[in-house]
């Protein structure tokens, strides 16, 4: 079956409809019947159906799409008509993807998000979000990217509003649609443009018009070309929240239900970055001389943004979500050095981020099950010595994103500076380096929340933790349930009554425990044996020079 | 036997020592570091002398994307800083198995990733492996502090890590540019690997800007004056055995670091801060007397004498010469041999004043407590350099190196050397002698103190009459270290800083290269 890009062709010229690889397009194919099957058998009104059977499916559905991918895996094809290339790069973000869907799922098992919207919506709109995803990392020419960015966004705008009768969720859900939609139009514009100054839609086609210098006055001289990779550049930072278009994040971030926050943080931000890469480092590639002192000017700035953001944090779905700025900043540099070695370097991260991310957020969630106070850090005071086997994945996580040495965090910073150096930014390493140290002052804040403060003693010790609500009324459930309550006192009272009673003993919660464990396993096992991470960035990179 | 097996000994000491029932912890634990001691004796005990080169050399391929190798060996630098390390760590765990401690487990896991990570600091032949391993002791050190300090922990633990670890950011970007920077400079393939770096040396520029950054980490970890504003918080958080081996062992690396990476890769830059770096030394020796001799805390005599005989230490360093490499040596297994037997000593003392480590409600100690005195009193002539003592071969040694390359500083140099006397009998005579303090209870040494300190002064006294021990292992590799800096110094004066990098500066270095 070789005759894939040639019948495609083919069938251009007729009226039938293009050729298609369905063998190239099968990952696409589980991800769109899983979708519709969890949709439909949502509608049943079993409660078994929709709190078990629901779920699984859409556990089933991920790990199809990871087992086609690897079944494609060192088999690039572009197929229907050019618009999709399915090589290792796009595969192994579909499977990074699939991977932050399934945490995500176990993460939203007794949450209250799928109850409230309906547990076949919830979970639908998440695969066809990650159907989004995997066709924005894929596409091949403008249509396609927007329709993938499209479909990863609206279902997004509605999970995060899932937690229907929480003003936070809606407020986040409403913020993030108003700001999404502006960044999607910004983007159109900007693709408008560089398609009207090259005169083709197709990313090799735009690349050639861009190298050989076809337009008019060349590419130098071409105000409409450098206005729309401009507008692409904002269009694209929205989504993946690179300062200074990163205002919306702490809030969405905080008033999302967390498994969203959670999924939005690694899946959507990876989906970005990835097709950051796709379009700066195959499209645009001759103009590298306009747009990389641009990028890299956003990336320094981001990483300042997001560093010092971070510091005044309280909320711990806020602080993620600053950190997350600042980590698109470093895996910006990826894109900015236009190398080998740059892709090979944010690929790494991306698989790295995942992994910190997911199991902080998975303790974030299980600590905020449990407190009154919602996600502000003094929910995981005297975590420690209460549930070690949350503390320990909450410690590597938090030290992997510093960057210390035996987590993986370490290899990825190693790799990203060595590509900064290799490819004459050292400027860019030393901001790089300096956010670093910026960084250290509030994971090791968690980390001491966590290790060295009893319970009872936080709220006295830990500065910024001042109100027992996170700032958006109803920062937690479970608060609000017993705030309406009227046999509870207000919060405030509580608090001294509180104290002299033993801990809460831990409720079993095994799916956030498995999830934080697993992938504090991957950090500290990945941080000493980093080859197979190597290998697979060392794919992700040959699948672009692939095409030039 | 292979390196690897000394290295991880601990850290799988740690966690087994974790499965024992909670009462048998500790002395597992401290059973455990007496095996990982009888290992590095192993390796001295084979160790060949009058070799200069690598021995027991372990090299597997770690990340080959990016040429970095787990690459372990022993040489003259690192074989008498091994055995120190084991015996420290031995004499910490036993001093710690006697106590009780707030959840044990965590507790020896995280001394026992300490000792790991030392180990490997000190045995790592790859850069990459290097900064690895100097960033990682210090977590446990954190968590050391953090959980089972004393005052205001999280505050001092956060200031040590947040002052070490921002000039470990600096080291790791530097470690990154010199592997980049060779392979671009020469053309060869990307490597860390340390003995290949030697032979693929960096232009001028870079070396200049690579040394501040290598400096700035091994500074603020040793500490020197500028960089040590997080020692007095810091040590004074410490739990004791943390603080016997942070003081007798890390800030060892960060001394060693000058000696394996920093001067035989940048020998140019070395010669051209040579002035800076013996001005910060001096300074410290100047500083770590003063406070040492004013300051009522005993802890922080101890602390802030740490600070002068490092200063000492990078004085012996930089003073490119092999004499005053050798004195460093020695003065680094000497000072780790007197510094935690302090502490503990310390630490009994607090224990007689009712908990106070405050020198005016000490005194009169001595009464009831001969064992104890005698015992103080030999580690405190040892640390004032008495003639006879080890020290006293160290600091002549270093002296000596200083003297033949700068005079003046040398003679300032010797101010320390009286100082020394100062605050160390002082903190003898203050707490042992005097009138007895209204608090104090005074006894003997109980097993539980006798079993960590006594064994450390015999270590003192051996070394005192055969300091040989150490100085034969360590001449034929300090003599090739200090070399390139030598070479690079008498090049100073023919090419200044500014004449054409290549040429001619780099023919007597490169000649040997494969």
């Amino acid at each position: 079956m070789s005759i894939v890009p040639l019948a495609a062709y083919h069938g251009a010229a007729h009226i039938a409809g293009p050729y298609i690889d369905w063998r190239g397009l099968s990952p696409m194919v589980a991800l769109t019947a899983g979708g519709l099957i969890v949709l439909l058998v949502g509608l049943l009104r079993s409660e078994v159906v929709r709190n078990q059977v629901v779920p699984a499916l859409t556990l089933a559905t991920f790990g199809a799409t990871i087992g086609l991918a690897i079944w494609r895996f060192n088999d690039p094809a572009s197929i229907v008509s050019g618009a999709l290339r399915i090589d290792d790069l796009a595969l192994e973000l579909d499977m990074l993807f699939a991977a932050a869907g399934i945490a995500t799922v176990l993460l939203s098992w007794r949450a209250r998000a799928p109850r409230e919207s309906g547990h076949g919506e919830y979970h639908a709109l998440l695969i066809f979000s990650v159907l989004g995803m995997a066709a924005l990392v894929s596409a091949q020419n403008l249509i396609t990217l927007f329709i993938g960015l499209e479909l990863l966004s609206i279902p997004l705008y509605i999970l995060c509003a899932s937690e229907t009768r929480r003003e936070g969720s809606l407020e986040s859900g409403l913020k993030y649609l108003v700001i999404g939609s502006v960044g999607s139009a910004t983007l159109v514009y900007g693709l408008a443009l560089v398609y009207g100054s090259t005169g083709s839609t197709e990313f090799t086609g735009i690349g050639a018009a861009v190298s050989q210098g076809k337009l008019a006055g060349g590419v130098l001289g071409n105000p409409m070309l450098l206005t729309g990779l401009g507008l692409v550049i904002v269009g694209f930072a929205f989504k993946a929240s690179v300062a200074p278009f990163h205002q919306w994040t702490p809030d969405v971030y905080e008033g999302a239900p967390t498994p969203i926050t959670a999924f939005m943080a690694t899946a959507t931000k990876a989906a970005a970055l990835g097709v950051f890469l796709r379009f700066f480092d195959v499209a645009a590639i001759s103009a590298q001389n306009q747009w990389a002192p641009l990028i890299a000017a956003i990336a320094a700035i981001t990483i300042v943004v997001g560093n010092v953001g971070a510091l005044g944090q309280s909320s711990m779905k806020r602080m993620l979500g600053y950190s997350g700025v600042a980590q698109a900043g470093y895996m910006l540099v990826g894109v900015v050095v236009g190398s080998q070695l740059g892709i090979q370097a944010t690929v790494l991260y991306l698989l790295i981020y995942l992994a910190m991310n997911m199991a902080a957020f998975a303790v974030v969630i299980a600590a905020e099950r449990e407190s009154e106070v919602g996600d502000d850090i003094s929910s995981l005071a005297g975590l420690g010595a209460r549930q070690p086997w949350l503390a320990w994945p909450m410690t590597v996580a938090m030290l992997g994103l510093a960057g210390i040495p035996g987590t993986v965090g370490f290899i990825g910073k190693f790799q990203l500076i060595h590509a900064l150096v290799a490819g004459s930014y050292t400027w860019l390493a030393i901001v790089l380096v300096i956010g670093s140290m910026l960084s250290l002052g509030y994971y090791l804040r968690v980390v001491a929340a966590m290790w060295m403060r009893g319970a009872a003693a936080v709220p006295a010790g830990a500065p910024a933790a001042a109100a027992p609500f996170a700032p958006i009324a109803g920062g937690s459930p479970e608060a609000d349930d017993r705030a309406a309550d009227p046999h509870f006192g207000s919060p405030l009272e509580q608090a001294p009554a509180q104290q002299p009673e033993p801990p809460e003993p831990a409720r079993p919660r095994p799916e956030l425990a498995g999830v934080a464990l697993l992938f504090g396993a991957a950090i500290v096992f990945f941080g000493v044996f980093p080859s197979p991470l190597f290998s697979l960035a060392a794919h992700a990179g040959q699948a672009i020079s692939g095409l030039f | 036997m292979t390196l690897s097996i000394l290295i991880w000994l601990p850290l799988a000491i740690g966690l087994l020592a974790g499965l024992l029932p909670r009462g048998l912890i500790g002395r597992g634990a401290a059973v455990g570091s007496l095996i990982t001691l009888g290992v590095a004796v192993s390796f001295v005990a084979r160790f060949e002398l009058g070799h200069a080169g690598l021995q027991f050399v372990t090299d597997k391929v770690w990340i080959s994307a990016l040429g970095i190798h787990y690459k372990l060996g022993l040489d003259g630098l690192n074989i008498a800083l091994i055995l120190l390390t084991a015996v420290l760590f031995s004499a910490s765990l036993i001093w710690a198995s006697f106590r009780e401690w707030d959840r044990p487990r965590i507790f020896y896991f995280q001394l026992g990733l300490a000792q790991s990570a030392v180990l490997g600091a000190f045995c790592a032949q790859d850069l990459a492996l290097f900064v690895a391993f100097f960033d990682l002791m210090l977590i446990p050190f954190y968590f050391l502090i953090g959980i089972w300090g004393s005052g205001e922990r999280v505050r001092a633990t956060t200031k040590l890590v947040v002052y070490t670890l921002v000039g470990s950011f600096f080291m790791l970007a530097a470690a990154i540019a010199t592997g980049v920077l060779a392979s671009n400079e020469h053309g060869t393939p990307i490597t860390f690997v340390i003995s290949a770096l030697q032979h693929l040396p960096l232009s001028h520029t870079s070396q200049d800007w690579i040394f501040l950054c290598f400096a700035v980490a091994f500074l603020v970890k040793m500490p020197l004056v500028p960089f040590h504003g997080w020692l007095a918080d810091g040590y004074k958080s410490m739990p004791i055995p943390a603080v016997a081996v942070f003081s007798g062992v890390l800030s060892k690396v960060a001394a060693y670091g000058f000696l394996r990476i920093v001067l035989p890769m940048f020998p140019y830059a070395s010669v051209h801060y040579q002035t800076l770096m013996l001005l910060i030394a001096l300074a410290s020796i100047l500083w770590g007397t003063a406070v040492a001799f004013t300051t009522s805390d005993a802890r922080l005599v101890v602390a802030y004498s740490s600070v002068a005989q490092l200063g000492f230490i990078t004085l012996g360093i930089f003073s490119l010469s092999s004499q005053g490499g050798q004195g460093a040596l020695l003065q680094m297994v000497n000072h780790g041999l007197v510094t935690a037997p302090t502490f503990f000593i310390v630490a009994a003392l607090a224990a007689r004043v009712d908990g106070s480590e405050d020198l005016r409600e000490m005194g009169g100690i001595a009464v009831r407590a001969p064992v104890l005195a005698s015992l103080f009193l030999i580690v405190a002539l040892a640390t004032l350099a008495m003639p006879g003592s080890s020290n006293f071969a160290g600091e002549f040694l270093i002296l000596l190196g200083v003297f033949k390359a700068k005079l003046v500083i040398s003679v300032i140099g010797f101010v320390g050397v009286v100082g020394a006397s100062f605050y160390a009998l002082r903190l003898f005579i203050r707490s042992m002698h005097n009138r007895t303090g209204e608090k104090v209870a005074s006894r003997d040494l109980g097993i539980a103190e006798a079993a960590a300190i006594a064994p450390l002064v015999l270590v003192i006294l051996v070394l005192a009459f055969y300091p040989q021990f150490v100085l034969r292992r360590t001449e034929p590799t300090l003599t090739r270290t200090v070399a390139p800096a030598l070479l690079a110094s008498r090049h100073w004066f023919s090419c200044p800083p500014g004449c054409p990098p290549g040429s001619t500066a780099y023919a007597p270095l490169t000649a040997s290269a494969p």
